[in-house]
């Protein structure tokens, strides 16, 4: 092993500020009941940056217990296939537990047992943050409930399953539009009355400070091994990355280390859905506006009343209103460009992905795969694009198969 | 000196602790919703705390969650709600306090919610995702046009932010008796009344707890350490169980249920 999985001297170390704004947006919106808990954990987090001993705890089970670091993949017939840039994956994929998601539970987990939390609760979409966060419980012996909502307990069954092997307890959430937005709002609503012994394992770079902060962070070894993967296999940084975003915790990590380095593109990738009329798509840094959701001001998808709107993709893990507010600031200080990708050209990137490179990746990614593909196409041969490729789609299958079906 | 200091120094001097019922703007219309205000009134309640539905209130247990639900599915605007209270609030005796989402604030333009809120006869605001380190800018703007913005104190908070609220509170506290959601609860925590007492060695301003009360001999026992009582969920479920089907009786009911929470509410002589 060559370098440390673990946060590293912030390159803008301004950001967040104390109070949790990245520039206009952040904070905490949420009620007086848990700025306590939010206080201790953000006291938890900088205490454990500045200790050995957890970097060290976190590094090994990065390593031996994800597998990490995961490989820059170099993607021969993808490349051919769209004729023009060279596009290479970072194989988030290959983590145990198939995602990203890993990255984040297993360092929320050691900072639950620093607080001497004796219960974990998540919330879930794809199901993907709601297995990693039982797998982490179930390497430390946690109790952990995941509140998952009724429409995506039944699109993503696989994850379910693993979830409740691992000893988790399922909470189907069957208010509002029984996704993950709701799954949040009832995962807090837990922590309103649980916040004495318990943590919330916010699943991506949301909610209220210091979450986005310590989910950047602990998802930020991506974008850092990329770095280096780049610099042994081609000997310089890649032109473009690309990443998809629901919350933004896969594309925070991989962009976050690139941030100064003004010269590499970062592009994002929302959920186009089946249309750009409201309520069909979520893709709230195209076209929502900034205002408040689950704690932090950001970009979100709302009527003119302020009432989060309904949203849709046929990916469970992008099917949410809101989005991390460093990616609000990201888009506001124009270092980062952010576009949507429909549910067709999700399906069809998703296809070519499996015949070119026998690689099934997840519905979420397939957007990112999207974007690139058309992106490559009008690329030189000599340019370097790297996917965040932030989890493998087994649990999409069946969901998948349906929708060509239902054609 | 705002509608709400006016009646807690007018309860104060009476030696009465204040009911403070809350409803749902909109729950099932908001035609219910002015008639029940009126009967409110007349009931004698001291002030109203005015829900503005909101589609994700994290602070809220189910009964009123499903108001707000009910509401929205029923296409309730923020400015119809205003309009119904501008309509109403000129023969209303009784205060008025929203209880708004910072979301639907921000959305609508900070000033110009609390100029259309002050100018329908809405007299202060709770917000209940904006803890004290965010609201500043709001307070201001809430001072500038004398509507009070009252803060949330709950079991968590730290004793220097207690300080911190105190300092900056407007209208009463709003002392929330558990750590947790809204929902009737048959028993309160041990601790509330020390908790209180604690706070009320330390500030002036009125104290009203909420949260969990749904019951008359609840309500009782904290006339002592207490200025004030806020019902949510009781009140709501006897609306929500009744409102379309037996609109009268549901009215009814809550306005006796209303009686009986009040008739307890005398400070004990000192
Ligand atoms: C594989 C995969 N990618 C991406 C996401 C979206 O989350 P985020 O934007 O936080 O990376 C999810 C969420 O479930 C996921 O499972």
């Amino acid at each position: 092993m060559t370098h440390s999985y673990l946060p590293e001297p912030n390159p803008d170390a301004k950001l967040p500020s104390p109070e949790g704004r990245f520039g206009e947006f952040g904070g905490r919106y949420v009620p007086e009941t848990l700025i306590a808990a939010l206080d201790q954990l953000n006291d938890a987090y900088s205490k454990a940056c500045s200790d050995p001993a957890f970097q060290q705890e976190l590094d090994h089970l990065l390593h031996n217990f994800v597998g990490r670091p995961s490989p820059l993949y170099y993607a021969r017939r993808l490349t051919e296939h769209c004729g023009g840039a060279q596009i290479w994956l970072k194989r988030e994929d290959l983590n145990h537990t198939g995602a990203h998601k890993i990255n984040n539970t297993l360092g929320q987990a050691l900072l639950t047992r620093r607080m001497g939390k004796t219960r974990v609760i998540a919330e879930t979409g794809a199901g993907q943050h709601g297995v990693a966060t039982a797998t982490a419980c179930a390497h430390f012996g946690i109790p952990c409930v995941v509140y998952m909502g009724e429409e995506d307990v039944r699109r993503q069954a696989p994850n379910v399953r693993a979830m409740r092997f691992m000893g988790a307890e399922i909470c189907p959430v069957t208010s509002g539009s029984r996704t993950l937005r709701d799954a949040v709002n009832q995962a807090m609503r837990d922590w309103m009355s649980t916040v004495d012994d318990t943590h919330y394992i916010l699943g991506s770079v949301v909610g209220p400070h210091p979450f986005p902060l310590i989910v950047r962070d602990f998802q930020a070894v991506i974008g850092r091994e990329t770095i280096a993967q780049s610099e042994t296999a081609i000997g310089r940084l890649p032109d473009t990355v690309v990443a998809c975003v629901g919350g933004g915790s896969n594309a925070a990590g991989m962009f976050y280390p690139f941030v100064a380095t003004t010269d590499v593109e970062l592009i994002g990738i929302e959920a186009g859905g089946r249309n750009e009329q409201p309520g069909n798509h979520a893709a709230s840094l195209s076209h929502g506006e900034p205002g408040v959701l689950h704690g932090s001001f950001s970009y979100v998808l709302q009527d003119i009343d302020g009432q989060t709107e309904d949203v849709h993709s046929a990916s469970a893990g992008l099917d949410y209103p809101g989005v991390g507010p460093e990616h609000s600031h990201w888009k506001a200080a124009g270092r980062v460009s952010y576009d949507s990708v429909t549910d067709h050209e999700a399906l069809a990137a998703f296809d070519v992905m499996c015949k070119t490179e026998g690689i099934l990746p997840a519905l979420e990614t397939s957007h990112a795969i999207a974007a690139t593909m058309k992106l490559a196409a009008q690329r030189n041969p000599e340019d370097v694009i790297v996917i965040c490729l932030s989890g493998r789609g087994d649990k999409d299958a069946a969901e998948i198969q349906r929708l060509i079906d239902s054609k | 000196m705002s509608a709400i200091d006016e009646l807690f120094r007018k309860l104060n001097k009476e030696q009465r602790v204040a009911f403070m019922p809350f409803v749902t703007a909109g729950d099932p219309n908001l035609e219910f919703t002015a008639d029940l205000l009126t009967a409110l009134d007349s009931a004698g309640c001291h002030l109203v705390e005015l829900g503005f539905p909101y589609s994700d209130p994290i602070a809220d247990g189910p009964v009123i969650q499903e108001s707000y639900t009910r509401a929205l599915k029923n296409h309730v605007r923020v400015h119809e709600i205003l309009e119904m209270v501008q309509r109403v609030s000129p023969s209303l005796s009784l205060p008025l306090v929203a209880m708004v989402s910072y979301a639907i604030i921000f959305r609508h333009g900070i000033e110009s919610f609390l100029d259309q809120s002050k100018a329908s006869g809405i007299s202060g605001l709770i917000v209940p995702d904006l803890p004290s380190d965010e609201s500043e800018v709001l307070r201001d703007l809430c001072d500038q046009r004398d509507l009070s913005l009252v803060p949330l104190i709950t079991p968590t908070t730290a004793p220097d932010r207690v300080a911190h609220i105190l300092e900056t509170a407007r209208g009463f506290i709003y002392y929330v008796s558990i750590a947790g959601i809204t929902g009737e609860r048959s028993e309160l925590p041990a601790e509330l009344a020390d908790n209180l007492r604690e706070l009320r060695r330390q500030t002036e301003t009125p104290i009203c707890v909420g949260f969990g009360i749904s019951h008359p001999k609840q309500a009782a026992m904290l006339t002592e350490v207490a200025d004030g009582v806020i019902v949510g969920s009781a009140i709501v479920r006897r609306i929500g169980e009744l409102a379309l089907s037996h609109r009268d009786s549901a009215i009814q009911s809550v306005v006796d249920f209303s009686k009986e929470m009040l008739s307890g509410l005398k400070k004990p002589e000192a």
